[in-house]
């Protein structure tokens, strides 16, 4: 998994609450065994006016121009602002695939779904949350100014504007650190291996139908 | 000290370690594998040199991109390639770590959350993960059911466990009785409706009140389905008679002195009664009619006796924004009845709606009726093999096909139109399915979630009506 320590990149105003998983990466994009290569079509209905195929080049598709991925200040967008509810719906990880394949590092919004949110962190993706206010304000602000960027240091958990102004975020301890170090968190899981054994040992005595049913 | 609710009995007693920031090691009983969120996840296994922990937690059956027409086949035959290295890819994934598959072809096949229960390979009081949101649906049966993202699916392959936060504690509260032609679904709309799509994150809700109590097991997993269109990863029932009842014979239930030594074990699975829920939602179930969305996210709903909202009625500027985006995509208007909807195409199926007891619902409506001359399309997919067998058994088949609706094999279909079931730009669809999200069911569809009798009515009238004008004329 990539690390994510300290991240400096022009942020992008996607003005719209419930932004759902089908939205961010439309199902007809799902059937890929991969975990690589969505990032063409991050958004697709949104981006584009014609329906996307899978497999399609997507070059000469004819773009909406009001798409804010699509306008020409927002180019290279490695930071994406959003409202509340951000990634409600399907499960699909394809959504975090695709965002980071795309180049988003990081999305701060109001609220996050919450299987949406768990899955950004397996694929060093940081979804940040700020309150209303405060992303208002940064909403405000990156509409205001072209090429406004934004600087985002995990270590000191702080979102910082370019007049150095620097917002707090929360985040769990755990996944700070899996984030930080770039960890895969199958191989801190196996180190407490034993007490997991210990616990199957313990539910196999309590329900030992749950065990050698399925083959 | 107060009680324990059903969620914190079901975490405590799966709880294998806490760490230092709060977070938990919680062991899985359970995983369902399916073809669209799984391959990634074994190749991380194979990646990484690793082994399921393991088998016998795990059964899989391919739903999502499966064709619903006649596919005897095969595999090979899946007209569409992508598609067809999906479902193949499950299949040898299964076949390599010798992981229990239902394959397409096989009566046992269908939708993973319909399957899992109607096999008893999800039991009260597990604790169960599978890569889809829709898990949630298996807390009906006392059971702490996740959805997960493909890189959790290879953790619990790996570890057995799942690392999470325990959630918060909602009740959602439903008294009194249902009236005629109002169903399940209809319930969880309404709730979806009052609570709004976000309002149970970071929750685990439970279903309880008369209404629920009274509720057959299939309704329940109707409404557990849609918990997480209120946002919350997981929902749930307590465990009754109902419950043990619906267990009770299925292939991978415990039999003769281990149903026995299960039961008791079952029978705790309820909230204490002094249990404290960080939320209580009271609803009164004599106040709920049918339902129907009339927008693109699962909390724009109405009555079907009521009209599209307004924006000029609302004050907060992103809801505003919200319905007038819904309105256009929908090709709606502020203040049109529903009953003015009219439709394209119908699907009755889905992880919400495909079970025998929506089929019959379905089959009440439309028997002696004919579908309406402008619509296209109406697709009624089973949910399962077996789902389809029993219906057959019962009828049904010839009922829909009487009627004029098309019959199909088992899977998920135009619930999201991964396979070639799908909506034209623009046209209506009454839905049976979980999710009107753009696009969802086709690009440019415009879906409205109802039930599958509303969808039944929907058919033959070729716009919404209210399915209890329909029940009343049957007589």
């Amino acid at each position: 998994m990539n690390k994510f320590t300290l991240h400096t990149g022009i942020a992008a105003p996607l003005d719209r609450a419930n932004i759902d998983t089908d939205m961010i990466i439309p199902k007809q994009f799902l059937k890929s065994i991969k975990r690589s290569g969505f990032g063409k079509n991050l958004f697709d209905e949104l981006r584009y006016l014609d329906e996307g195929q899978p497999d399609q080049e997507c070059t000469g598709r004819p773009l909406n121009e009001d798409f804010v991925l699509n306008k020409a200040r927002y180019q290279g967008a490695s930071v994406l602002l959003a409202r509340e509810n951000f990634g409600c719906g399907s499960s699909r990880e394809h959504a975090p695939w695709a965002l980071e394949d795309f180049g988003i590092r990081s999305v701060i919004a109001p609220s996050f779904a919450e299987i949406f949110y768990n899955n950004c962190f397996k694929n060093g993706l940081l979804p940040i949350v700020l309150s209303d206010e405060q992303v208002d304000q940064l909403f405000t602000e990156v509409e205001a100014t072209e090429g406004y960027q934004l600087t985002i240091n995990l270590e000191k958990q702080v979102v910082v504007t370019p007049s150095g102004e620097e917002i707090a975020f929360d985040i769990d301890g755990f996944r700070k650190h899996c984030l930080l170090n770039g960890l895969d968190d199958i191989g801190l899981t196996l180190q407490h291996a034993d007490e997991i054994k210990a616990y199957e040992a313990k539910r196999k005595a309590e329900a030992p139908w749950l065990f050698g049913a399925i083959q | 000290m107060a009680g324990q609710t059903l969620y914190d009995k079901l975490f405590d007693a799966h709880l294998v370690r806490t760490n230092d920031d709060g977070s938990s090691l919680l062991y899985i009983d359970r995983q369902v594998l399916h073809e669209v969120t799984s391959p990634q996840a074994f190749e991380g296994l194979r990646i990484a040199g690793r082994k399921p922990w393991r088998i016998d937690a795990n059964i899989a059956t391919p739903d999502h991109n499966v064709p619903t027409t006649e596919r005897s086949g095969g595999v090979d035959l899946i007209v569409d390639p992508v598609s067809k290295i999906q479902v193949k890819t499950l299949d040898e994934n299964c076949d390599e770590f010798g992981i229990l598959e239902f394959k397409m072809n096989d009566h046992r096949q269908g939708i993973v959350h319909v399957m899992a229960p109607e096999q008893g390979a999800i039991l009260p009081g597990v604790t169960a993960v599978c890569g889809d949101s829709h898990t949630a649906t298996l807390g009906a049966l006392g059971a702490l059911a996740h959805g997960v993202g493909t890189s959790e699916v290879e953790h619990v392959l790996a570890t057995q466990c799942l690392i999470t936060k325990k959630m918060k504690n909602m009740l959602v509260r439903v008294d009194g009785e249902l009236g005629i032609g109002v169903t399940p679904k209809d319930v969880v709309l309404h709730v979806i409706g009052v609570i709004g799509t976000a309002g149970g994150t970071g929750y685990a809700i439970e279903f309880g009140g008369e209404v629920f109590r009274n509720m057959s097991m299939e309704g329940r997993m109707t409404v557990c389905n849609m918990a997480i269109e209120a946002g919350a990863r997981v929902g749930l029932v307590a465990v009754d008679k109902i419950t043990l009842d619906y267990v009770e014979g299925r292939p991978f239930s415990p039999k003769g002195e281990q149903w026995d030594q299960a039961v008791e074990a079952w029978k705790l699975l309820v909230s204490d009664a002094d249990a404290e829920f960080d939320e209580v939602v009271v609803i009164n179930g004599s106040d709920i009619e049918p339902q129907v969305t009339w927008g693109t996210s699962p909390e724009m709903v109405v009555g079907v006796s009521d009209q599209v909202p307004n924006p000029a009625n609302e004050t907060d500027s992103v809801k505003i924004d919200g319905i007038n985006r819904a309105l256009k995509y929908m090709g709606l208007d502020a203040d049109q009845k529903i009953t003015d909807i009219k439709l394209d195409r119908v699907f009755i199926g889905s992880c919400t709606n495909s079970r025998i007891e929506d089929l019959r619902d379905a089959a009440k409506v439309v028997e002696g009726r004919k579908v309406a001359d402008n619509i296209i399309q109406a697709l009624v997919v089973p949910g399962s093999g077996l789902v389809k067998t029993q219906a057959e058994k019962e009828g049904l088949d010839k009922i829909f096909i009487e009627a004029g609706l098309e019959w199909r094999e088992p899977g998920c279909s135009m619930c999201l139109a991964m396979n070639p079931d799908k909506l034209g730009n623009g046209e209506h669809c009454a839905s049976t399915s979980n999710r009107n999200f753009e696009g969802r069911q086709g690009f440019g569809g415009r879906t409205h979630l109802v039930s599958p009798a509303m969808a039944a009515a929907a058919a033959v009238t070729g716009h919404f009506i209210d399915v209890r004008e329909l029940l009343q004329a049957n007589g």
